[in-house]
């Protein structure tokens, strides 16, 4: 399996980068998706541009009360971070459920978010943590919502020449509690259905609740309804069955080999209980 | 249309001219011509070709070579020292981790890469650990208790 040919260009700088993007040539980062896709040749880009040696889009810092993620952090670097286990541990936990060692060493929080796989890990944690991508362009800068930027399978806000250029993600205090719940397809390791949770209460009072949901639909998406019915409950046994229940309701599911979307649909309801109570229990 | 690079592989540093759409394991196996890491399913899927780069354990037929250049290779060749087994590999022979050897290579690198971060894992790190390693002959147990082995005679 050979990829067509095409050029190569390895720049120190994002400037530079983004000189070559608006040219027209197309981003290289972790490899993980686009390469199977150029040796399958479903994709046969003419110029690459490898963001790998950038050094200035290799981070994980703490900045103005949040967490800035370099696009080209890989999976491993999420997982093991520990200002991210610390203070952000949804996004370290569902990163350790992608792929496996060989693929969290090379694939990139940036490189995933701007493939938009609808099966994908981290649009769940990041619509649940309600984060912020930063796009940049040669010309540009602009922040989006993960809302926003997720619109449709393998879809996003991105615009021709802009790059995701960081992930930001929030720092939850006391009495937040968070979990992923992930069912894998055990051939490709991709979700079925992943449900990321992330509570906050008051007292015996659930005060925020944030739900993420990929591999049931076109996109990774907010299940608003099941939020508005936890939030102001005490979070009992019978509410979070209530809530769960909520999580895929009108939407579209999808239906493949590995799942019904009937199947997919129960999935999520089951899985985002157990991700619900795992949440609640977690709060400290 | 080709490119130089330069990478340090088992410790030897070579220059070859590249295209850029050579995979890293069709540069190791027929340009360098290290055929220890194997073509197992070309997908991304087997792990046979695992090798390590910098230092991390990556499936190199998901890599162009030219991304390599100027890093530092091992591949399965450079484990051995002075006709001397690494530990991994013996406890791989010790333990009956292997039938026809096939997914060895990449099991064995994979394991380099579980004990370096986990010196002492347990058997469901380990599984966890050699999820990107499809062997088809052991029904893994034995690779479990391998790298169990590995861990031991390593001192965890
Ligand atoms: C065997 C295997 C199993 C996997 N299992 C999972 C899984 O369980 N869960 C999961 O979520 N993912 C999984 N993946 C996908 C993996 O997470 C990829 O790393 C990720 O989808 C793409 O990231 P990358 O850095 O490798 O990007 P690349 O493959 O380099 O790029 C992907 C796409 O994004 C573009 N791109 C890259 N970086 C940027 C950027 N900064 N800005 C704009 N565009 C950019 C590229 O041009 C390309 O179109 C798996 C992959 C493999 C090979
Ligand atoms: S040959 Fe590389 S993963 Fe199978
Ligand atoms: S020993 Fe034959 S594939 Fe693993």
């Amino acid at each position: 399996m050979i990829p067509q040919q095409f050029e190569y260009s390895a720049p120190k700088t994002l400037d530079e980068a983004l000189g070559l993007l608006a040219e027209g040539a197309k981003p290289l980062a972790g490899g993980m998706s686009l390469i199977p896709m150029m040796k399958l040749r479903l994709a046969s880009p003419e110029h690459l541009v490898d963001l790998g040696r950038i050094k200035d889009l290799n981070y994980i810092r703490e900045e103005g009360g949040a967490i800035h993620i370099g696009a080209t952090a890989t999976h491993q670097d999420v997982l093991s971070s520990p200002l991210l286990r610390g203070k952000c541990p949804l996004l370290a936990e569902t990163a350790a459920h992608i792929g496996d060692v060989q693929v969290r060493n090379m694939g990139t929080i940036g490189g995933s978010v701007a493939h938009a796989d609808p099966s994908a890990d981290y649009p769940a944690a990041l619509q649940a943590l309600e984060a912020k991508i930063v796009l940049k362009g040669a010309k540009s800068e602009r922040t989006v919502s993960a809302e926003d930027f997720f619109v449709d399978t393998f879809t996003t806000a991105l615009e021709p020449g802009e790059i995701v250029r960081e992930v930001i993600v929030p720092i939850d205090g006391d009495g937040t509690g968070t979990n992923y719940q992930k069912v894998l397809q055990p051939a490709s390791g991709f979700a079925i259905v992943g449900v990321a949770v992330r509570v906050r209460k008051q007292g015996e009072k659930v005060t925020l609740a944030r739900i993420g949901v990929t591999g049931l639909s076109n996109r990774a998406f907010r299940a608003k309804e099941a939020e508005k019915a936890l939030e102001g409950r005490s979070g009992s046994p019978a509410e979070i069955q209530a809530v769960a229940a909520l999580v895929g309701q009108g939407i579209d599911a999808n239906s493949d080999l590995h799942a019904s979307a009937e199947y997919r649909l129960h999935l999520t309801a089951v899985y985002a209980a157990k991700a619900l109570a795992t949440a609640l229990g977690r709060i400290a | 249309m080709t490119e130089t690079i330069n990478v340090s592989i088992n410790g030897t540093t070579y220059s070859h001219e590249v295209e850029p759409r050579l995979l890293l394991i069709h540069y190791l196996r027929e340009v360098v011509g290290l055929t220890g890491p194997h073509i197992g399913c070309e997908t991304s899927l087997c792990g046979a070709c695992t090798v390590e780069l910098n230092g991390k354990a990556i499936k190199s037929c998901s890599i162009f070579a030219i991304q390599c250049d100027g890093a530092k290779i091992l591949t399965i060749e450079g484990m051995a020292a002075d006709g001397k087994l690494h530990k991994i590999q013996e406890a791989f022979w010790n333990e009956h981790g292997l039938q026809c050897g096939f997914c060895t290579p990449g099991m064995i690198m994979t394991t380099k890469q579980i004990l370096d971060r986990n010196r002492n894992p347990t058997d469901q790190e380990i599984r966890h650990g050699l999820d990107g390693n499809l062997c088809r002959c052991t029904g893994y147990q034995h690779i479990v208790n391998a790298v169990r082995a590995a861990a031991r005679a390593a001192g965890a």
